[in-house]
């Protein structure tokens, strides 16, 4: 098939692409932009399979089927509470398909050389990018090696990465900020080692160098994320995702194919607006959650905490259920943990039924994944109209009656505002202290994820409703019939 | 000291202001209680028992006023009274002090202490001494009575084995203490009532007793009601035909109609006009508790009670307490009572005239000789200001000119950030070659483009979109495909491998999505 049809394909392709992540501003419209996203990326291997260059379509087909299966396998089994492992999950397939990709670059260099050095009826034998190399002046191919070590580097270092991610999302790993000894000095001379190694590499084209500049960026990659506490987790996810698109993007350039940095692009752009929101929603700067951990560079002791915690049982909540005209409920990871979001969303209807104004309260940063808690509660068949952003939902939190906190510590934390020596100073949080009852269903005692007292707990009209989160509804709900 | 209580003097008053009761109350503030004989047997007290509850019993009016230092009485003192006063005397009554200088010219030339208890200021802490509320309550009571008695049909709706009975409707002009009385008692005896006052401010105070608020389609500044110490202002002539107008329309409707609306210290407003009345029902009833200021409705007629030719009657009785005296006179004495205790701080019988408290300043006219009437404004607002919007208005202009420098700031960034990416572009331009820079210009168009796209995306979908962003970066599987094809048995190895790890990506992420977003619905 000839050239021209293949870029014609890649066009369509590409403006798919674009209409599927445009389509995702509503709700409704983006259940059609995911088929806008199937048809492209089905049309974009199509057109490649019977495009110039391709070979071997019968070891490809199968290959891609057989991902279909697993890929199929995984997602449809995939509990929604796990979604963000398995996000971080795929991320890392993507970033060692990069790695891989890369490395078949090297060689194909290496080859086309070899054909240029014998003579042309060798280059002819060569595949088409061998071909593509082959025309290429020494100034492009020095390009060419820079361009295909970045995207060997990006996609080392998404690998590396998402697999830590996944092990500390799913548990596997220790959730909390760890670091070798040497800390960031250990980054540092691991990228300072890659940049060398970069040098080297232009110069010699040897594939030693390379393989070094793998080896540290997949070490920059474990280590990075290892020194980033669970709180911080969306973020990570994002810029995970946001690696894995540069990194198509880099190897979109080695392999000249317009398609792949096209998407590479928008994939890298969205990843990186996504990490934006939701640092601007912790109120930190991007360098200081990729350093790691909450920062200890507050100037100051943190402020006394008066008062005690006070506990309440389930009879307590639901007479003040019952009484309340108005609820605002804000999960946080506990619930998903506890998997409790069916019954919240259980609670929500029977409120509901009473005629009481139910509303969920979500914090940017509420869970594990940027828009972690939405997709619970929609799995649970909470509404989304009364599913409300913080800068929604603030204001009206002193004419609320009762605000249910369902395992969320930090984003409910008054020190933010009240405390300038706390961690987490100048963050922007959900106001729930200012309804007229706060309940705060927790496993117990204890500070929270980024280990900060939370004052929220010791407020007058604050009421601890200790226990797992889901077994505590479970005793609620027999209460609210 | 001596506090003394004669018999009211005014025609037809049966109140009374002390009883037994509030005597025994009187002597625990270190007082000897005196009473002219009958004094309180309108109201239902008999002489023995006051003397049974301690208190001395004098004959004449005359004999009272020289034995007590203070004197404690309902109405407004006449002029035999006024004369009785003397310097070293203290009256604590109702005195109308803004429509009787007269009187106050008198008692200030006798140089008595005057307490009129009309004058008790409307804060918090001087509600137990507030007589005019005391007073209203059992008016508005007693008007829907009185309406009751002169009305030949139920308050409530009935179904009957005889027929079918309407609900009577009430409409109550003014939400004042007696206003709200009357809602109360209407309401309880089953008719649908109707409320209507300036302030729209008391619609809630009205529905919480169950009666329904008459709004007016009319924009004006709402009054504030603390600036005035909780009563109504006059209003503004537009407003005033809105008012008529809604009145107009609910004539022909209503049964009965109490109308309370008094402004302090002035006529009362002409409300329910002529041809409202004409509009009414035959049978309809009017109270008109504004009757003694001239009151609310047109062919009101003081202490009568009138029948127009179509049939309506208006009642313009002005002593409705004192139709209920008993109850009236246990609440008035009760005020008296509390008077006396903030003027006995000491407990020791003896009266502090403290002209620095707010409640016995506010409410003293004449003190050692003085007139001290009309009183300064309280230190202490009467009810809580109403929460005046902090944000101001901005002006056309302001607005215009806010938007017009947001504007320049972001042309300015725009610009600078066109500027310092364009340099660099051409930068690159000047040393990479041209095939390089063309996928560069994709690549730059590209970021752009997304840039624009995602800040579109809505907050909920971010889990969908990483997830859709997670399966279109499978997209790498094209370099794989590409690779594939080659000879060396080392590509073919990890291309395969490629094009496998991004064939599960592509169907798990897509299918990831599809199942997140199939469970946003709405309610």
């Amino acid at each position: 098939m000839e050239f021209g049809f293949t870029t014609a394909a890649y066009v369509v392709a590409a403006v798919l692409f674009i209409l599927s992540l445009g389509g995702l501003s509503g709700q409704e419209s983006a259940k059609r932009a995911v088929w806008y996203g199937i048809v492209g990326m089905a049309l974009a291997v199509a057109a490649t399979l019977i495009g110039p260059g391709a070979g071997l379509w019968w070891l490809s087909i199968p290959l891609i089927a057989a991902g279909g299966v697993i890929g199929y396998q995984l997602a449809s089994k995939v509990e929604m509470t796990q979604m963000p492992e398995l996000v971080a999950g795929m991320h890392a397939l993507v970033g060692l398909a990069a790695v891989f990709v890369g490395f078949n670059a090297h060689f194909e260099i290496g080859n086309a050389a070899e054909a240029l050095a014998i003579g042309k009826d060798a280059v002819k034998e060569l595949g088409s990018f061998g071909q593509l190399i082959a025309k290429k002046s020494a100034v492009e191919i020095n390009i060419l090696l820079v361009e295909l070590s970045l995207g060997v580097w990006i996609g080392a270092v998404t690998f590396t990465g998402s697999v830590i991610a996944y092990g500390k999302l799913s548990g596997k790993v220790t959730s909390s900020a760890e670091k070798l000894p040497g800390g960031h000095m250990l980054n540092a001379g691991a990228a300072a080692l890659s940049v060398i190694c970069l040098i080297w590499y232009l110069n010699t084209a040897s594939f030693l160098p390379l393989i070094i500049l793998t080896v540290a960026a997949l070490f920059i990659g474990y280590h990075l994320i290892m020194g980033i506490g669970g709180a911080d987790m969306p973020v990570v996810v994002s810029m995970l995702n946001s690696y894995s698109g540069w990194a198509a993007a880099a190897i979109g350039f080695s392999l000249g194919n317009d398609l792949l940095i096209v998407v590479g692009a928008l994939v890298g752009s969205s990843g990186a607006i996504l990490s934006y929101i939701m640092c601007k929603a912790m109120n930190r700067s991007f360098i200081s959650v990729i350093l790691g951990g909450f920062g200890g560079g507050s100037d100051g002791p943190a402020m006394e905490i008066e008062g005690e915690q006070i506990a309440i049982d389930a009879d307590g909540v639901a007479a003040s259920l019952e009484e309340a005209d108005s609820v605002v409920i804000i999960p946080g990871y506990g619930m998903a943990v506890a998997q409790a979001q069916q019954n919240v969303a259980e609670l929500t209807r029977r409120l509901r039924a009473k005629g009481k104004n139910v509303r969920f309260a979500i914090h940017p940063v509420a869970g594990r994944l940027p828009g972690h808690m939405n997709v619970l509660l929609a799995e649970a068949k909470v509404p989304y109209d009364i599913v409300l952003e913080m800068d929604e939902i603030n204001d009206d939190f002193p004419e609320t009656d009762v605000a249910i906190v369902i395992g969320s510590n930090d984003i409910v934390n008054p020190a933010a505002q009240d405390d300038p020596n706390s961690p987490i100073a100048g963050m922007p949080v959900l106001e729930c202290w200012k309804a007229k009852q706060v309940f705060v269903s927790k496993r117990g005692q204890g500070a929270g994820y980024s280990g900060i007292e939370n004052p929220l707990f010791f407020k007058e009209n604050t009421r601890m409703f200790y226990g797992d989160a889901k077994q505590s509804l479970d005793t609620l709900l027999t209460l609210i019939q | 000291m001596k506090i003394g209580v004669p018999k009211e003097v005014f025609e037809g008053e049966n109140r009374v202001a002390m009883t037994p009761e509030s005597a025994k109350m009187l002597q625990k503030l270190g007082y000897d209680c005196v009473i002219e004989t009958k004094a309180g047997e309108a109201a239902g007290f008999s002489d023995a028992v006051y003397k049974e509850a301690g208190v001395e019993v004098v004959k004449t009016a005359a004999a009272l006023w020289k034995a007590a230092d203070i004197i404690a009485k309902v109405r407004q003192p006449n002029d035999t009274e006024l004369k009785r006063l003397s310097a070293d005397k203290t009256l604590i009554s109702f005195f109308n002090p803004g429509g009787n200088e007269d009187g106050l010219e008198k008692a200030k030339k006798s140089g008595a202490n005057v307490i009129a208890m009309e004058m008790v200021p409307r804060i918090s802490r001087a509600q137990k001494m507030d007589a005019l509320s005391s007073m209203a309550n059992i008016a508005g009571y007693r008007a829907v009575i009185e309406a009751g008695n002169n009305f030949g049909r139920f308050f409530t709706g009935q179904v009957t084995a005889a027929g079918k009975v309407p609900p009577a409707k009430v409409l109550v002009v003014g939400a004042g203490v007696a206003g709200l009385a009357a809602i109360g008692t209407s309401t309880s005896l089953g008719a649908i009532t109707y409320a209507f006052d300036v302030r729209p401010e008391v619609a809630e105070q009205v529905e919480s007793m169950g009666a329904e608020f008459v709004y007016l389609d009319f924009e004006e500044e709402q009054q504030d009601g603390a600036a005035t110490g909780g009563y109504a202002a006059v209003s503004s002539p537009e407003f005033r035909e809105a008012q008529l107008a809604k009145f107009r329309e609910l004539a022909p409707e209503v049964d009965i109609v109490i109308t309370t609306a008094l402004i302090p210290n002035r006529e009362a407003p002409k409300l329910w006009l002529k041809d409202m009345i004409d509009a009414m029902k035959p049978g309809s009833v009017i109270v008109d508790l504004a009757a003694e200021k001239g009151g609310n409705a047109e062919g009101t007629v003081m202490d009568e009670k009138v029948v127009t030719d179509n049939g309506v009657t208006i009642i313009g009785y002005t002593d409705f307490p004192s139709r209920m005296a008993a109850q009236s006179s246990s609440l008035y004495a009760n005020n008296i009572r509390h008077m006396m205790a903030d003027l006995t701080p000491e407990k020791d019988g003896v009266v502090n005239h403290n002209m620095e408290d707010d409640v016995i300043r506010g409410a003293t006219v004449t003190h050692q000789g003085e007139i001290t009437f009309p009183p300064p404004p309280p230190k202490v607002q009467a009810i809580a200001a109403q929460p005046k919007a902090e944000v101001k208005e901005l002006t056309p202009e302001e607005i215009k000119a806010q938007e017009a420098a947001a504007f320049k700031a972001q042309t300015k960034q725009q610009v600078t950030l066109l500027g310092v990416g364009g340099a660099l572009m051409l930068l690159a331009g000047l040393y990479a070659p041209a095939s390089f820079m063309q996928h560069f210009i994709v690549f730059v168009l590209a970021v752009f483009v997304g840039f624009q796209v995602i800040w579109n995306v809505s907050h909920s979908l971010h889990t969908p979109l990483m997830a859709v962003t997670n399966a279109i970066s499978s997209i790498i599987i094209l370099g794989a495909l590409m690779q594939i094809g080659s000879g060396s048995f080392l590509v073919i190895l990890l291309a395969a491998a490629s094009v496998f790890m991004a064939g599960i990506n592509i169907f798990g992420g897509f299918l990831v999505t599809r199942r997140m977003l199939a469970m946003f619905q709405k309610s």
